[in-house]
């Protein structure tokens, strides 16, 4: 039910109330309520629930987390060495 | 394109971070997911066979469909079985049990239950049948909230007066605490729900953890995402720290979505809230506002004859708070499967009895 899936805006389709675009899941579009993050535009990344975007989805913090657990992994290496 | 999203699966570096867990480790610590479908996927990736055996993960009550109280879910029957209704829901709730029946059946009897994606789909289908009912079982927790809210708002201002909804809206704080709270509890850390903390943030978690001394990790729902915050809340718990952290920074922030919180705000308020095979936690629900009463489908529907007729063998309420597995009821897989749920914990997509149904493999359990 909290299932959360990840898109990418493609075209924002009304900007009355309520807030509707297009999004790319994959492949797949369908259509997302905007209303909970007017901020949002063209080719960002969102987190959808129920047709309805609950927040912006960061790929820079996305990166930097890999990049911790990158290290993490790699003190692990350097251990077994 | 969505290349550092597939990356949260990378097999490689969640076998490494699981070693980390394992020189972190040096006692046995109980941990629970909140959210069921972070027990799906925990299971679904095989992770709970291949973690330290020192940590132990319970699965929580996060699933909705499986506590909606047995009253609101024979409230829907009802009012579904009303000629002139349609019912909407979403998918995982046709199968779920109530005293008598299921709305599969009352689909089969010629009640007219549609399944939407979105509650917007609802207020849709309320807009092209002026002349019915349309009813949307407004079921969740924080997650959902807003999407359920934008209906009701959505429906105001279209000025839809065949449009309410039979709300069961639960909130993961208040069960935290109760979990926390009740005698013999054996939880010494939290898996935060990722999707409920990207609306609601994880500033309400901050006394919890500071009050009972147990840390809290906002966590997602990928391989890498679980295995990082099973890492973080296994550190917290040998340094005897207790702090609440957040291993989803990608879209989860302290405060959460305000404009979502504000939304919610505006359409509900906080209530008490009975959860199916738990009981009535305190504020631990919210509620349409009075302005909005006249979109509650409990006003609207007279549904006060209802008495509630629970299965005796099912223990699906002491598996939605830990203190049992699936595998130790004695229907589970034999009266109890998917296809015949006695219990709400078999029928949904998120339920721990259907996670441990599909994936759990007895064999490596017992070895």
């Amino acid at each position: 039910m909290c299932l959360g899936i990840p898109g990418r805006i493609i075209e924002i389709t009304s900007t009355e109330s309520p807030r509707m675009c297009r999004m790319d899941f994959g492949g797949v579009i369908r259509e997302v309520c905007l209303e909970a993050i007017p901020e949002a535009k063209v080719d960002n990344y969102a987190i959808v629930h129920a047709g309805f975007a609950l927040n912006l989805l960061s790929e820079d913090e996305a990166r930097e987390t890999l990049k911790l657990l990158d290290m993490i992994a790699q003190f692990d290496d350097e251990e077994i060495e | 394109m969505m290349q550092f999203l597939d990356d949260f699966r990378n097999g490689d570096l969640v076998r490494k971070v699981i070693a980390r867990i394992q020189k972190t480790v040096t006692q046995n610590w109980v941990i629970m997911e909140i959210c069921g479908g972070q027990t799906h996927a925990l299971m679904q990736y095989g992770l709970d066979q291949i973690l330290p055996p020192e940590i132990e993960l319970v699965h929580g009550p996060g699933c909705p469909v499986c506590v909606t109280s047995l009253e609101l879910i024979d409230k829907a029957h009802a009012i579904a079985s009303q000629p002139g209704v349609i019912f909407t829901t979403f998918g995982d709730m046709l199968r779920v049990p109530g005293s008598q029946m299921d709305l599969y059946a009352i689909r089969a009897r010629g009640g007219d239950v549609r399944i939407v994606y979105s509650p917007l789909d609802a207020v849709r289908i309320a807009q092209q049948n002026p002349d019915r009912e349309v009813v949307f079982f407004a079921i969740g927790f924080e997650t959902t909230a807003p999407a359920n809210v934008m209906s009701v708002l959505q429906a105001q201002a279209l000025k839809l007066t065949n449009y309410s909804v039979l709300v069961s809206q639960v909130r993961v704080p208040p069960a935290i605490r109760s979990i926390l709270g009740a005698p013999g509890n054996r939880v010494r850390g939290f898996l935060a729900a990722g999707h409920v903390c990207a609306v609601m943030g994880y500033w309400e978690y901050l006394p919890i953890a500071a009050e009972f001394k147990t840390p809290i990790v906002v966590t997602g729902f990928e391989p890498l995402d679980l295995v990082q915050g099973i890492l973080l809340t296994a550190q917290q718990l040998e340094h005897r720290q207790h702090e609440v952290q957040n291993a989803y920074r990608r879209t989860v922030t302290q405060e959460g979505n305000q404009t979502a919180q504000e939304m919610i705000e505006r359409v509900y308020q906080p209530c008490d809230r009975k959860w199916r095979g738990i009981g009535t936690i305190p504020m631990s629900g919210w509620r349409l506002r009075e302005e909005f009463e006249q979109f509650n489908a409990e006003q609207r529907f007279h549904t006060e004859h209802i008495q509630t007729h629970e299965s005796e063998i099912c223990i699906a309420g002491k598996i939605l708070q830990g203190l049992h597995k699936p595998p130790d009821c004695p229907a589970f897989g034999k009266e109890c499967t998917p296809q015949y749920p006695l219990g709400a914990t078999m029928v949904s997509s998120e339920g721990a009895c259907a996670a441990y149904y599909r994936y759990w493999k007895q064999d490596d359990e017992n070895g």
